[in-house]
């Protein structure tokens, strides 16, 4: 039952199939995960949500709960009226931005159901629990507006002052006049109108936060469920709370997951902040899963409105994609960024398309926030350029792989601009061709389309679907993406600082940080093929702003492009440290000393050697080292990239649709991914395996669904279809490995692949499926009630 | 408040509780058990799955009152003498988890699953009978070959 992707067999540590370091004390509950943790004299918070999706908070009356048995005491958010709101750290570039970001606690207003307006803190949590239904709100209700196309006619409700219309940011990319010329002139043209709708992340542990402050000196400790702990505490002191950055201290224990969810900075985390201060209590805060669902971010939720002009080859000359993009009633930490940056300048694809042209209207509905969700604004990008390509082929009566043939980069167009959307930044490398082509061998193509066209001879609905797909990742050069480019109010380099001991075992310190990716593992790995010492002698250490250096954290299949190179860099100069250490040892000239599998020793010589133990040993005794050597063996880096990655591939999923009931069966799912050299193929093929799944589930089966008062009809499991296993059968992988030139390790990225590439390839699959019917388009998800009232109208 | 008492991995505990508390509360706040997971309150992700009397159930759909007089298992009891149970070992092999918040109750609901069928099960028994846990993170792929690779050893 094995389905591993055959490697070639290989010594080296680097590129082995090696079970993950970080396992053990998972799998035998030690590890410590937020709400593992346990105070001395630690109380409880709890936070009273708004019931309506829009609002005005005319009083609140903490009285009575205030009274309750074990209550610590009761707050609102005029207890906060000190703090900042949150700040928006990625704005649309090239727009005014009209900006409106949630605060500790809502004051006067609340633009969507879940929006937090009361805390308590009570010494149980079963206590602050009850406390909350006694808060009394005067609440005022508003008219409410929960879709993006209406928020932006005149006559809607407005949320926010600063915002006409309810547009966050209306965004351009590409050429609108030469788009629409080349539109008119296309000898095709399709048009279609695509949702891609809300799903909610879902990570299985929930968001939660602890805190503790030290009156004495003023600093905070605080633990959250993050990404990304350097830039949380970045955001909450020099943008929230006005203090030195110094006087914090973020901490992520274990993380269950994040998804994207976990990197933004969320008003919790700075209540909790500030009540451990107010109430001079350790104090801990966990959402419940409704509370995931309504007030940690969403992702997607775009409708597109998307023309594609072809010639009757099938090959393609323009797209044009308009789209709203519904960022909810507030903007999280890097709403903006998303749709645009991460969407707009995706929308290439794999091909050669020569005149483009995207507008983004950033939107504000009485919903809940919309931010990154893995694979953020690619995604989206790839179902639109995935399902241009299959309207196209349709509309032509083409074999959809032909038109994708026709129009692929050819391996010899790299680096690829794609004109000129990407701004400034080229596809790195590709052979889309290739991973297309043993796709097709592993499905067996021909036979499949033999196989169809009998099912479909006796009223079988059998249908096979595509994505060819490229995504951008590792991200990113920081002048590229920072304020003078793409708007994102930092730097992207990641840091790595690496250390031999005098024992000559190592440690890595890292301001990325892992929720599942398995850092410690592949972080070792890179240490134990450069380094030459056994995997067992590496230890790596993140998640705590104390004890590692600033990073961004993890994100955007960002860590092993970007943070192992860090990595990697390091121990580059320890290396040439080491030589020099060990040449002095030696007594032989620095040239003449190599580096190799954990010895330095003289060129022509081997024998004539120290160990990296014995080095390490030297450097850190210092009795005798080079002149004007300094002591041990310690390098950090900023490693800041020159490009981002763009890894690539071909899905295939083959699904058979009940005539009768709509239900779609997914009957085989094919993967030939491209994500540059592989440091551990087991986990990259659990990185792509479950990220098939959780794309696959946006296209059959998930949906965040509002009703028209803006409350979420999907709030807990029981309505929300997360997939199980049975709802799979075996993912079918391979790989075909294109090493990027972009950074010395040649990886590329591989978390988000699986999400970015399946939802279409699963769509285009049930379309093929009902082509018979006649069917284009049916929007996501494809529950079987909507395939069947497809059905039923075609049928008439 | 109740006075319950009941055996966690081997160790018998007696203490009062309020009728409301859950088991899964009970195991982790009152005795420290904390490998047991929380989820999402409507007993669905199953990563609060431990062993009741040798059955896996959902600990958070159990009130601590009910396991009086009861024999627990939770994860952190799974390991015998410093040595893992096959189940955790070959989820370790086949990198059957990824964050790691499901699994303790994905290997206490495979457990279950090995002493039902044990060596006969198939693959899409497998997956039958790990519906009621949820993993957000591998895409069950891993697991079920881990499940597989536990049943066949």
């Amino acid at each position: 039952m094995t389905t591993q992707v055959e490697e070639t067999q290989t010594t080296s540590v680097l590129g082995a199939r090696m079970k993950r370091v970080e396992d053990p004390r998972m799998i035998t509950g030690a590890a410590k995960y937020l709400d593992d943790l346990k105070l001395p004299g630690m109380a409880y918070v709890t936070v009273l949500r708004s019931p309506y999706a829009h609002a005005r908070i005319n009083g609140i009356d903490t009285s009575k709960a205030a009274a309750h048995p074990g209550v610590v005491g009761v707050y609102t958010g005029k207890d906060f009226e000190h703090l900042n709101p949150l700040p928006c750290a990625w704005q649309a570039s090239g727009a005014e931005n009209f900006v409106a970001t949630p605060r500790a606690l809502e004051i006067d207003r609340v633009t969507f159901t879940g929006a937090g307006v009361a805390a308590v803190v009570a010494e149980t949590r079963a206590a602050a629990e009850d406390a909350l239904a006694l808060i009394e709100v005067d609440w005022e209700p508003l008219e409410v507006v929960v879709d993006p196309e209406q928020a932006v006619e005149e006559g809607a409700p407005r949320l926010h002052e600063a915002a006409e219309r309810n547009i966050v940011m209306d965004w351009h990319c590409g050429d609108e006049a030469t788009t629409g010329k080349a539109l008119e002139e296309a000898e095709v043209v399709v048009e279609q109108r695509l949702v891609n709708q809300r799903l909610l992340p879902t990570p299985i542990e929930p968001r939660g936060a602890a805190a503790q402050h030290e009156p004495s000196t003023g600093e905070y400790t605080v633990w959250m469920t993050s990404q990304a702990p350097h830039v949380m505490r970045l955001l909450m002191t020099a943008f929230v709370f006005g203090i030195s950055e110094t006087k914090m201290r973020c901490i992520s224990p274990a993380v269950g997951g994040g998804f994207g969810t976990k990197i933004f900075l969320y008003p919790e985390y700075v209540l909790v902040a500030a009540l451990a201060e107010k109430t001079g209590r350790p104090v801990k805060w966990m959402e419940t899963r409704s509370e995931n669902y309504t007030a940690t971010t969403h992702g997607r939720d775009h409708v597109t409105y998307l023309k594609v002009g072809a010639r009757r080859d099938g090959t393609i000359t323009a797209l044009d994609a308009k789209t709203y993009a519904n960022l909810g009633g507030i903007l999280s930490t890097i709403a903006p960024g998303i749709p645009t940056t991460l969407y707009g300048r995706m929308l290439s694809g794999a091909y050669r398309i020569p005149n483009i042209h995207c507008q983004v209207l950033g939107v504000y509905t009485n919903t809940g926030m919309v931010d990154a969700y893995r694979g953020a604004g690619r995604p989206e990008a790839t179902y639109v350029v995935e399902r241009a390509v299959d309207l196209v082929a349709r509309e032509l009566d083409l074999d959809p792989v032909e038109v994708r043939r026709r129009n692929f980069i050819p391996p010899d167009a790299f680096p690829y601009d794609p004109v000129g959307i990407l701004a400034g930044l080229e596809y790195d490398t590709g052979d889309y061709e290739k991973a297309l082509t043993r796709a097709l061998e592993m499905v067996g193509y021909e036979d499949f389309r033999k196989e169809q066209a009998a099912a479909r001879a006796e009223g079988r609905y059998l249908g096979i679907g595509f994505s060819t797909y490229v995504e951008i990742c590792g991200v990113a050069p920081s002048a590229w993406i920072g304020v003078g480019g793409q708007g994102w109010g930092a730097g992207l380099w990641e840091s790595a600082n690496v250390r031999v001991h005098l024992t000559g075992k190592v440690v890595v310190t890292t301001g990325s940080q892992s929720h599942g990716q398995g850092h410690e593992t592949t972080v070792s790995q890179v240490v134990a093929s450069e380094l030459g010492v056994p995997v067992e002698d590496v230890t790596v250490e993140l998640g705590d702003t104390l004890g590692t250096p600033f990073g961004y954290g993890t994100y955007g299949s960002r860590s092993a492009a970007v943070g192992t190179v860090a990595v990697y860099n390091a121990l580059q100069r320890i290396k040439a440290k080491a030589r020099r250490v060990a040449a002095h040892m030696l007594e032989v000239d620095v040239d003449d000393v190599e580096y190799e599998e954990g010895r330095a020793f003289v060129k022509g010589s081997p024998a004539t050697a120290k160990t990296i133990q014995e080095i390490a040993g030297a450097a850190a005794l210092g009795y005798d080292l080079p002149p004007g050597e300094e002591p041990f063996l310690d390098d950090t880096s900023y490693y800041d990239p020159p490009n981002c990655t763009f890894p690539f591939g071909t899905h295939v999923a083959i699904v058979e649709v009940e005539g009768e009931t709509g239900e779609v069966k997914l009957e085989r799912y094919v993967a030939v991914d491209d994500v540059g050299k592989v440091i551990n193929p087991l986990i990259v093929d659990g990185q792509v395996q479950g990220g098939i799944v959780q794309g696959v589930a946006q296209a059959l089966w998930e949906g965040a669904v509002y009703d028209e008062n803006g409350q979420l009809l999907t709030s807990s499991l029981m309505e929300y279809a997360v997939p199980k296993a049975e709802f799979f059968p075996r993912i079918e992988l391979d790989r075909t490995e294109t090493p990027t030139d972009v950074n010395p390790l040649g990886v590329k990225g591989a978390g988000e692949t699986g999400t970015i590439a399946s939802t279409p390839a699963a769509v285009n699959a049930v379309m093929d499926a009902l082509a018979p019917l006649g069917i284009r388009h049916v929007d996501m998800p494809l529950t079987p009630e909507r395939v069947w009232r497809a059905m039923q109208e075609a049928r008439g | 408040m109740i006075p319950i008492a009941l055996t966690v991995n081997g160790v018998r505990h007696e203490a009062e509780v309020e009728p409301r508390t859950l088991l899964v509360d009970f195991l982790r706040d009152d005795l420290g058990l904390t490998g047991t997971k929380i989820g999402c309150d409507t007993s669905l992700c199953g990563a609060c799955t431990i062993h009741l009397d040798g059955h896996a159930v959902k600990s958070c759909t159990v009130l601590a009152v009910q396991a009086d007089g009861s024999e627990l298992k939770t994860i952190e009891g799974l390991a015998r003498g410093g040595e893992l149970h096959p189940l955790q070992e070959a989820f370790w092999e086949h990198h059957a988890l990824q964050c790691g918040f499901c699994t303790p109750g994905m290997i206490m609901a495979g457990v279950e699953l090995l002493g039902t069928n044990g060596d006969r099960l198939t693959e899409a028994e497998i997956r039958r009978g790990l519906e009621g846990n949820i993993c957000r993170c591998t895409g069950y792929q891993h697991i079920v070959e881990a499940v597989h690779a536990a049943a066949v050893r």
